[in-house]
């Protein structure tokens, strides 16, 4: 019997789509199941109220890797950087607006510190350099430490010495800052609390730990890669349209032949004389396909979806020790009008980027506190942007959409569950903390949606809610990505790979680790002969 | 006047065991100590009369093998006395042991969790194993990662060689050892809570960080590492107290014929078209010497004892940088009796062993939490040993000395220390101490509460930092103290490093002092 | 202080010259009597009772349980009756033996699992995403190992059931003298025998009556150090002496696979996916390494290096348990890890690690002596395992 597909996508999120399309670009015939409704997972925009349209993951549209782009010949994947990045609160009715240019950035940064400001230039560039090299990173495999570690590390060097410029002594400034905390690093350059605070919030995005933590100051490099020197959080946001990758992807994927079917949730990888033979829907319908490429994380995948006794007890346990940790939650807001904000430079280009309500690292660090013990605090960090403006069609004329991104809300809280009362105070707490820099935020509000994890494990299938398939800490990273033993995307089953955000280079690199997966699948692929 | 070969600033532990060493190789060396006693912050002191104290560092378990039989200390008077057991009492009256004997701690420990009993088993097997991998980095003079000079590129082939020698399983063992926080990496182990805490304290000692936090699991393996040299049990008081260690490496210094003077305070290293040429006393004197070593922190080698203007900007931006954040404090109490704990009754055998206040791993975070916002931890964690249970010569008959190390008290407490602020810290400490020993207030009959600013002021040590520095990820190997100097240089020709801010660091080791030596008998050519 | 087995208050008493020894954090009997040799005696000629409570035991339960022991252990459960016993190794996902021990199948959804070492946590990692209850019994249940020949005769007369159709590893759940127990027919000693297993509670009684019933036919109770001499003439591998588990191995070299140990009788090659099954396919494919085989040392040969000496041969006393190498045409091939004489079989006996291809049965080999403080080689024989097989042990 031949099997209909060659291989089975799990997941048509971006990942799913970029996997599939590669495959199908080597002669696959590829089928992409999907368990939503339609393409695109979180990175789809969708109504939540009559004529207002968001997407969870407004906050960062993540880097392309330019060889992906090229690979799938994705055309007019431009993105827009707004000037003004990120905005602070520096004291009452006060910001600090930092532009994405350097130069001017330091101008606003003089009004609160000169000594800063004479950094800043130094800073963006040296930020920019050491995000250059992981750059060069994530377009490659993990290094893989089990076989010849150094003829592996010498073509990345290679790459990143012939891209950027980088020395021996950039390698070891690098080696010597990922572990440090964005607390460390910020105290070590600057004074000014909220330039600390506007930067060191992309040191703790989506993971548990708060600034003073070791590792976090990698979190903040993961975060620039891709943004233009200086750009703080300045990945900035697609030309083309609130859904264009999502689309073009679809396009790229339809045109290669790819078959995609929505509503179709995977339950089980069907095994058969030690490897993967297919997957059997929740409908009980079974496909048969000699390989499966899941971009679902690797504890769906490998916990979820594969009967526990053709693993190893011990990797399973890896498995199940990967920190996801959602604690992250949205509050999506249809409003009638734009906030006003009194105090804040130029409104309608600062909110272009992303309101960081969090004024010192002190009170960002106070609320990850409450999360280590499984509680929320009754400050929390809260980043705002208002997609609309970039966007027009995501409301209505004249009304528009903004997008909370709050942290730390725990997927698991220790004396309760997640439940509606518990949803509608976190977002009344939301719109009360917003008013406090918005007066008469309230009434502009004609709906919202909470979104904790728990609705995000739900909608998306993403365990514990984590929009990282996997924290981004330095535990879990390169060869550690999603577990030792697995980082290069074919897992101990054989025919069974995992190409979703839990795989390097991880969550905010678009298609990044769908298209490394896809390109060892087919390496495996051919050295079997390219058949079955 | 009389020449010496290499001059010693500072008599602590390192300090002692580099002249110890250049000695025993024909140097002429002198030691110059500021304290009327040798060893920095491993001295005895009789605090209340009849009661003497390891004042700071106070149990021994890293002293290198081969220090010990380079100087045949065992000679002059090393003598290390076992410390077997931990009791850690538990917030529901009950506690947590663990003994000398294998067989009593897995039942101890399967009392609580027997799935823990198990693990406990199978992680003693890995943290030897990483023990096993680190040690031969203990003992590597870190090369310089951005040279090209052909000793770096070996040293660096040789450091990557020995990660892959590893195999993956261990390496990536390794590497989670290496980027975790305790807490992370025992979850992955064990379920009972208060052993989680217990271990994970370990992580946490000495840095200003919690056991939630990244780079506190690798500290973890301090635990095992002396475990693997076979040569005494991993934690042990030495006779006399710590301060006796220090006269140890002492007598076998001048034995070797070095010469040591106390109350010889160092005010600074001469300087002579950037060679260093000797040392000027606080009194005035000037001593000349083509080599001149510091035993003291990176900040005060770098930017005190020279001056700054001798090195190189980026050097002293980069020491600017390195982290010190003292966060722990010290309280010694003089006792008229034993304390009597509430979950365990009695004088019995654990009083000869460690009582650790770690009851869970909320309750050090919470420390933690205190601290990292400017205040002592109002419930701290807490190291408690009474050392003349084990050696009676430290208390009168029937006294007792309590060592209690308390973690976490920061230097820079907002508002700053005071002597109020060091009572109430003190008093926090008892209050901690009397909700497990109700009885023991009655017991104190002498109390020394020290602070970091008191450690700082009394030992030199910057911000109180017990390991002369941070040990984290960032400030270890050939970061340590900063990238390019870590090889026991300084930019300054002839001036020297020696103390534990240098690699490997920490505790009561030795091997910085050791290393430096080396490098410098194979280096200078003095 | 060491646990005690609930048979303690009964055994203490006995033990004339205070030899007692450790085993799993017990402190239990090396020897009641000041000599032993009436202890191993009994074994072989009449029956002797042994206290080996210190095991560990497991209850499984639930749907899955099946699935979980049939995915953890190398046989095949699935073959497993309800009744039956099987002795099985189980091994790490490299094929190297983790522990090894007994599965009985207590109920259609109901096993126990006996152990040398706890297992507990690797029960529970093997069942997770299953559903199956694990319950570790071990100190909640006594058990006893009623050995030799006369061992049905004298259970007979207090039993509730018939025994006669007990057979060879297969259990059966009754009362004796009234007390429920388990009663398999399994053992460490290659001869007649069963392990009875009862309720900690009623331990005490239950040794009474057996020591009652089993007065008149020469009941014994007997200490590790006879145990040890019996299970070395059976041949049957021992955990910590013959072999270490690969979970405390600290190098590769110290673990080892069933196949290495003599156990491929215990390894399915078609049941379902198992831990260990590709490498030990692949394994069998290319052949052991080295073989856990018997030696028997030629007489002969050793008495005339001790005679060399102007001594008699000098035999150890109890089994020996160590490390002693065995050479072949000058090199050394191998090591021996227990040894004993063998008071029955009147022949020095070692248990040995040789190396392919010098393990087949037959080859003469070489066993390290040390004759007056000097090493000496004495000549030896590959020989069939078990030593001894009496025909009453199945029978």
């Amino acid at each position: 019997m031949t099997a209909p597909v060659d291989t089975i996508v799990i997941g048509a999120g971006v990942n799913g789509l970029t996997a599939a399309a590669t495959l199908a670009k080597a002669g696959q015939r590829v089928l992409v199941l999907e368990r939503g409704e339609a393409a695109g997972g979180q990175a789809r925009n969708v109504e939540f109220a009559p004529g207002f349209r968001a997407g969870p993951l407004g906050l960062d549209a993540g880097w392309l890797p330019p060889p992906v782009a090229r690979a799938l010949g994705l055309r007019g994947m431009e993105r827009t950087v707004p000037d003004l990045t990120v905005a602070v609160p520096a004291g009452p009715k006060e910001w600090l607006a930092l532009s994405r240019d350097p130069s001017r950035a330091a101008e606003a940064i003089r009004r609160h510190s000169a000594r800063d400001a004479e950094k800043w230039g130094a800073f963006a560039a040296r930020v920019a350099k050491l995000s250059g090299f992981l750059e060069a990173l994530y377009t490659i495999p993990p290094p893989d430490i089990d076989s010849s570690a150094l003829a592996d590390l010498l073509p990345l060097l290679g790459v990143a010495r012939k891209l950027r410029g980088l020395g021996r002594a950039d390698m070891v400034e690098l080696l010597r800052t990922i572990p440090m905390s964005v607390q460390e690093l910020l105290d070590d350059w600057f004074e000014g609390a909220a330039l600390k605070a506007g930067v060191g919030a992309g040191g703790v995005r989506d993971i548990r730990q708060g600034p003073r933590s070791g590792g976090t100051a990698f979190v903040l490099l993961h975060h620039q890669v891709g943004a233009p020197a200086g750009a703080v959080g300045g990945r900035g946001f697609w030309t083309a349209g609130p859904d264009a990758l999502i689309t073009r992807l679809l396009e790229v994927a339809r045109g290669s032949g790819v078959l995609i079917r929505s509503g179709a949730e995977v339950r089980q990888v069907v095994l058969r004389d030690d490897r993967s033979a297919g997957v059997v829907l929740a409908s009980g319908e079974e496909i048969g396909s000699a390989r499966v490429l899941s971009t679902a994380d690797p504890a769906r995948t490998l916990l979820g979806m594969v009967d526990p006794v053709w693993l190893d007890p011990e990797f399973r346990l890896a498995v199940s020790n990967i920190k996801f940790r959602g604690s992250s939650s949205k509050v999506l807001y249809a409003l009638d009008a734009l906030p006003e904000l009194p105090g804040l430079p130029e409104p309608a280009r600062s909110l272009l980027g992303t309101l960081s309500l969090t004024g010192t690292l002190d009170e960002l660090e106070r609320a990850a506190d409450a999360a280590k013990y499984g509680a929320i605090s009754d400050r929390l960090h809260i980043e705002l942007q208002v997609p609309s403006l970039r966007w027009p069609e995501l409301a209505p004329p004249g009304k528009h959409v903004m997008v909370a991104h709050l942290q730390w809300t725990p997927y698991q809280l220790r004396d309760r569950a997640w439940n509606e009362p518990g949803r509608a105070a976190l977002g009344d707490g939301v719109t009360a903390r917003i008013s406090e820099v918005a007066p008469g935020f309230a009434s502009r509000v004609r709906h919202r949606e909470v979104l904790t994890p728990v609705d995000m494990e739900a909608r998306y299938g993403l365990s514990e809610g984590a929009v990282t398939q996997g924290e981004m800490t330095l535990d879990q990273i390169l060869f550690m990505r999603p577990v030792a033993g697995a980082a290069r995307y074919a897992t101990p089953i054989e025919g069974l790979y995992l190409g979703g955000a839990g795989s390097h280079p991880g969550s905010g690199i678009a298609g990044g680790p769908g298209w490394l997966a896809a390109r060892q699948l087919l390496r495996d692929w051919h050295d079997r002969g390219a058949q079955g | 006047m009389k020449r010496y070969d290499a001059i010693i600033v500072g008599g602590g532990h390192n300090g002692l065991v580099t002249a110890a060493y250049l000695a025993r190789a024909g140097r002429k060396t002198l030691v110059l100590e500021r304290r009327p006693l040798v060893g920095g912050a491993a001295v005895t002191e009789e605090v209340f009369p009849g009661f003497k104290f390891s004042v700071y560092s106070y149990v021994v378990s890293l002293l290198r093998p081969e220090i010990i039989r380079d100087l045949d200390l065992p000679r002059h008077g090393l003598q290390i006395l076992p410390l077997e057991s931990t009791v850690v009492p538990l917030d529901n009256g009950d506690y947590l042991g663990s003994w000398a004997d294998g067989d009593l701690t897995r039942r101890e420990l399967a009392r609580h969790s027997r799935k823990d009993a198990e693990a406990a088993t199978l992680f003693g097997r890995l943290m030897h194993h990483m023990a096993m991998a680190v040690k031969p980095i203990l003992a590597m003079v870190p090369p310089d990662p951005a040279s090209l000079a052909p000793s770096d590129l070996r040293g660096m082939l040789r450091f990557a060689g020995h990660f892959r020698s590893l195999g993956a399983e261990r390496f990536h063992a390794l590497y989670k050892l290496m980027t975790m926080s305790s807490a992370d990496y025992l979850d992955e182990w064990f379920e009972f809570d208060p052993l989680k805490a217990t271990k994970s304290a370990s992580g946490i000692i000495g840095t200003f960080l919690g056991p939630r936090s990244p780079g506190t699991a690798y500290v973890l393996l301090h635990h095992y590492m002396g475990e693997i040299d076979g040569a005494f049990r991993a934690w042990g008081f030495q006779k006399g107290g710590t301060g006796a260690i220090s006269e140890t490496i002492a007598r076998a210094a001048r034995s070797f014929g070095a010469e040591i003077r106390t109350d010889a305070a160092v005010e600074r290293v001469l300087v002579k078209g950037g060679r260093a040429t000797g040392v000027a006393l606080a009194s005035g004197e000037e001593i000349a010497a083509p080599i001149v070593v510091s035993g003291l922190d990176p900040r005060r080698t770098f930017t005190q004892l020279v001056d700054p203007g001798e090195m190189p900007g980026d050097v002293v931006e980069a020491i600017s940088r390195f982290k010190f954040r003292g966060s722990s404090g010290k309280v010694n109490l003089a006792l008229s009796r034993l304390p009597d704990l509430t979950c365990l009754p009695g004088a019995g055998p654990h009083l000869r062993g460690a009582i650790s206040i770690s009851p869970s791993l909320d309750y050090l975070e919470r420390a933690y939490d205190d601290a990292k916002y400017g205040e002592f931890s109002r419930n701290p964690y807490m190291d408690i040993v009474i050392p003349s249970m084990i050696d009676p010569g430290m208390a009168p008959p029937g006294k007792h000395v309590m060592s209690i190390f308390v973690q976490y008290a920061p230097y820079a407490l907002s508002g700053g220390w005071t002597d109020a602020r060091r009572e109430a810290f003190g008093d926090a400490v008892v209050n901690t101490l009397a909700r497990h020993a109700p009885d023991i207030r009655s017991a104190i009959i002498g109390r020394q509460v020290l602070t970091p600013l008191d450690i700082e002021r009394t030992t030199g040590l910057t911000e109180g930092n017990i390991f002369a520095g941070e040990l984290a990820l960032h400030q270890l190997f050939f970061f340590r103290p900063v990238p390019g100097w870590a090889k026991y240089r300084t930019p300054i020709k002839g001036y020297w490093q020696c103390g534990a801010g240098t690699h490997p660091g920490g505790g009561i080791m030795g091997a910085s002092g050791r290393l430096a030596a080396l490098e410098i008998l194979r280096g200078s050519g003095a | 202080m060491l646990k005690t087995t609930p048979f303690h208050v009964r055994t203490a008493p006995l033990v004339q010259g205070q030899a007692w020894r450790r085993w799993a954090g017990y402190t239990v009997p090396s020897a009641y009597e000041l000599v032993h040799d009436r202890e191993y005696a009994a074994i072989r000629n009449a029956a002797a009772l042994i206290d080996v409570s210190p095991l560990y035991k497991y209850l499984i339960s639930g749907p899955d349980s099946t699935r979980l022991l049939d995915r953890m252990v190398t046989r095949d459960v699935t073959k497993c009756r309800v009744g039956q016993v099987m002795y099985t190794p189980w091994c790490d996902s490299q094929g190297k033996v983790i522990d090894d021990g007994t599965v009985s199948r207590l109920g259609e959804r109901l096993y126990r699992l006996t152990s040398a070492e706890p297992n507990l946590r690797w029960l529970s990692l093997n069942g997770a995403g299953m559903d199956v209850t694990i319950e570790e019994i071990s100190e909640r249940v006594g058990a006893l190992a009623l050995q030799g020949p006369l061992s049905r005769t004298i259970l007979q007369q207090i039993a509730a059931t018939d025994l006669a159709n007990l057979k060879y590893f297969r259990m059966v759940e009754t009362t004796l003298a009234g007390i429920p127990v388990a009663i398999s027919r399994t053992g460490y000693t290659g001869d007649l025998g069963y392990e009875i297993w009862v309720d900690a509670a009623r331990a005490v009684a239950l040794w009474d009556a057996l020591l009652t019933a089993g007065l008149p036919y020469g009941i014994t109770p007997a200490g590790i150090w006879a145990l040890d001499l019996a299970r070395i003439e059976a041949g049957l591998v021992m955990l910590d002496v013959d072999y270490h588990s690969s979970h405390h191995a600290l190098i590769e070299a110290q673990k080892s696979s069933p196949l290495e140990l003599g156990l491929e009788w215990t390894v399915s090659w078609d049941k379902g996916p198992y831990n260990g099954r590709r490498a030990l396919a692949a394994e069998r494919a290319r052949g052991a390494a080295w073989r856990f085989v018997g030696l028997t040392v030629d007489w002969d040969s050793l008495e005339s290096l001790y005679a060399g000496a102007g001594l008699p041969p000098q035999l150890p006393a109890v089994a020996w348990r160590g490390s002693t190498p065995v050479y072949r045409d000058g090199h050394q091939i191998g090591y021996a890890s227990s040894g004993c004489w063998s008071p029955l079989l009147k022949q020095y006996l070692a248990l040995a690690h040789l190396s392919a291809p010098h393990f087949a049965v037959g080859n003469d080999v070489r066993l390290e002596v040390t004759v007056e403080h000097q090493r000496r080689q004495a000549y030896a024989r590959v020989a069939k395992l078990p030593f001894f097989d009496p025909e009453r042990k199945r029978a």
